[in-house]
């Protein structure tokens, strides 16, 4: 039963690597590009959620939709400014003003809200009629399973989101729009696509998925810092890899598996060297599969 | 944009074997004057005119490395001349951005296919139309009625386009997966699409036996029948060229040295010249 437990942990923030893995998977997808910026972009949507409720007085719900107009704002703003003019430059030079964004964000939060961890309220709690006790979660064959209310909505989330972006992608002409840009952006400008637009609204999409990440993180592990959202996301970037960068339902994939083994590992085999046997399990898939679990492997004509 | 899309009606055409005698609107739809470009100290095309009327077809041929496809991306703005000015419909081109020009009225095939392999047939036809079915995302969104009624048109469109190349019922295959001549015709396909005027194809032929191109001959003027529209087209194959074209343009090291038609091309010794040099006197 504990096992069950851990394995709901797991999956738990397994969904919310997957979450933020999409906006890497999507950005690498279309714009051909690495956002390291994308996990501070988390970080600035848990702070946006957390001052619109604790100093707002805002409800969740508003304090989450506020988070995610301030992200998708944020990323679009990011890329006209800084990744839009090295369209043509290398890949290089791209990655390095992606790794300096994130650098940028991370102190920009620390001048604005300085880093003294701030403690995020528990938005996921149902109040006993009877007894007015506070519930965070519910315990089922009497108390050996727990579940709490945050990871019941993450996961919740999680399914949610892969299906609304998979029809999106399969069905809206903005997603086959989107498609065609990841496989021929200058074929697709001949056949009208404005490719710009494109890239602007895979970024708006996801910082906005990122901003829901970022609460939904915070959530569970309520201590909120400047440098708060940097870890998720090179976890979330290495879920990406692990999947299939450019996939999304690898994105999906890696990302649960990411976050399963990282909560087994912590509980069974060391709290320290989670980490370090997360990446060695990437380490080995890459070498078996290295383009990831679910990526084709491009193979190029010589 | 919802009324132009109106135009072209299917209608059915004899099949020719040759060109019949007809009335071919010859006013302009595009005029190149003095166009030209250099990359650092090589001047790729330089002093290329050209007007190609409304419902012609033209041909531009050329040894390999001439600078056909150069004046294609000069025609579709992939390169931005350094000199000279395109005229669309009388309309300056110049400044305008790829996606512009498509909106314009030029579209393009490509000389290595680059369709959208991942696509269905159908989304990559689709591809091309939803840019003059404009529905907010909001009523795609919420499904808005008028969502399903341009839906709905799109496929109509898209199927009575494929029609053309008889190739309706591949609608639901993945575009990488069709044959090679298969994906010759649809990337024309995919270019009628977006609704040109004037339609620029880069070696329509290439790859294709005997009995193929001569079925792309008959379906390239049931295009231009069809859609009245002007078509420029880069070809090798000399049958297909001197078969079709009204007008033939001919390309050396960036410079035009022959225009005319079929039979003046045959005989112009500047044009032979090209193709098979001369003997060096002894």
């Amino acid at each position: 039963m504990t096992f069950l437990n851990h394995l709901i942990n797991g999956i738990s923030l397994g969904s919310v690597y997957a979450i933020i893995a999409l906006g890497y998977t999507m950005v690498y997808g279309i714009a051909k590009m690495l956002n390291f910026a994308h996990g501070d972009v988390i970080m600035v949507g848990a702070y946006v959620c957390f001052f619109a409720s604790s100093s707002f007085g805002l409800p969740p719900i508003l304090g989450v939709l506020l988070a995610m107009a301030v992200c998708t704002a944020l990323g679009v703003v990011i890329e006209r400014l800084a990744y839009k003019p090295l369209r043509q430059a290398t890949s290089l030079a791209v990655l390095i003003t992606a790794i300096g964004m994130s650098y940028f964000l991370q102190n920009a939060a620390q001048l604005l809200w300085t880093s003294n961890p701030k403690i995020f309220p528990t938005f996921f709690t149902v109040t006993d009629r009877e007894t007015g006790a506070v519930k965070t979660g519910i315990s089922l064959f009497e108390g050996q399973l727990n579940l709490s209310y945050a990871s019941i909505v993450t996961i919740a989330a999680c399914i949610v989101i892969m299906i609304a972006l998979t029809l999106f992608t399969s069905k809206s002409k903005m997603g086959k729009a989107m498609r065609a840009c990841s496989e021929d952006k200058a074929a697709a400008q001949l056949m009208g696509i404005n490719v710009n637009t494109t890239i602007s609204m895979t970024f708006a999409i996801g910082s906005c998925l990122a901003a829901i990440a970022g609460v939904l993180l915070c959530s569970s592990y309520p201590t909120l810092q400047p440098t708060t959202g940097s870890m998720p996301g090179i976890k979330a970037f290495t879920a990406a890899v692990f999947g299939g960068i450019g996939s999304i339902p690898g994105a999906l994939l890696g990302g649960i598996l990411l976050g399963v083994i990282e909560i087994l590992a912590k509980a069974y085999l060391s709290t320290q060297l989670s980490d370090a046997i997360v990446f060695a399990v990437l380490i080995v898939v890459l070498l078996v599969k290295p383009a990831g679990l679910l990526g084709k492997l491009v193979r190029e004509k010589v | 944009m919802a009324k132009k899309f109106d135009k072209p009606k299917m209608v059915p055409v004899p099949s020719h074997s040759i060109i019949p005698e007809r009335d071919i609107d010859k006013s302009p739809i595009l005029e190149c004057s003095h166009l030209g470009i250099d990359f650092g100290g090589l001047r790729a095309v330089d002093d290329f005119n050209l007007t190609i009327g409304r419902t012609e077809i033209a041909g531009l041929i050329g040894p390999n490395g001439a600078g056909k496809t150069t004046v294609f991306n000069l025609l579709t703005k992939v390169y931005q001349p350094t000199r000279g000015t395109i005229l669309l419909d009388g309309m300056d081109t110049s400044g305008k951005t790829t996606v512009q020009i498509n909106r314009m009225g030029i579209a393009r095939t490509f000389q290595n296919i680059r369709l959208f392999s991942n696509l269905s047939v159908e989304d990559n036809v689709k591809i091309g139309l939803h840019n003059q079915e404009p529905y907010s995302m909001l009523s795609g969104i919420l499904r808005l009625p008028n969502y399903w009624r341009q839906e709905k048109a799109a496929h109509q469109r898209a199927l009575e386009l494929l029609s053309i190349f008889d190739m309706q019922d591949l609608a639901g295959v993945k575009a990488g997966a069709l044959p090679y001549g298969a994906q010759r015709r649809l990337e024309i396909v995919r270019a009628l699409g977006t609704n040109p005027s004037l339609l620029l194809l880069d070696e329509p032929a290439a790859g294709m036996n005997p009995s193929e191109t001569a079925e792309l001959m008959e379906n390239i003027v049931k295009i231009r029948d069809t859609f009245q529209i002007a078509i420029l087209l880069i070809e090798h194959d000399m049958s297909l060229v001197m078969g079709i074209c009204e007008g033939i343009c001919v390309l050396n090291f960036g410079q035009v040295i022959a225009k005319g038609t079929a039979e003046e091309i045959q005989n112009n010794p500047e044009v032979i010249k090209a193709y098979l040099g001369t003997h060096k006197e002894a």
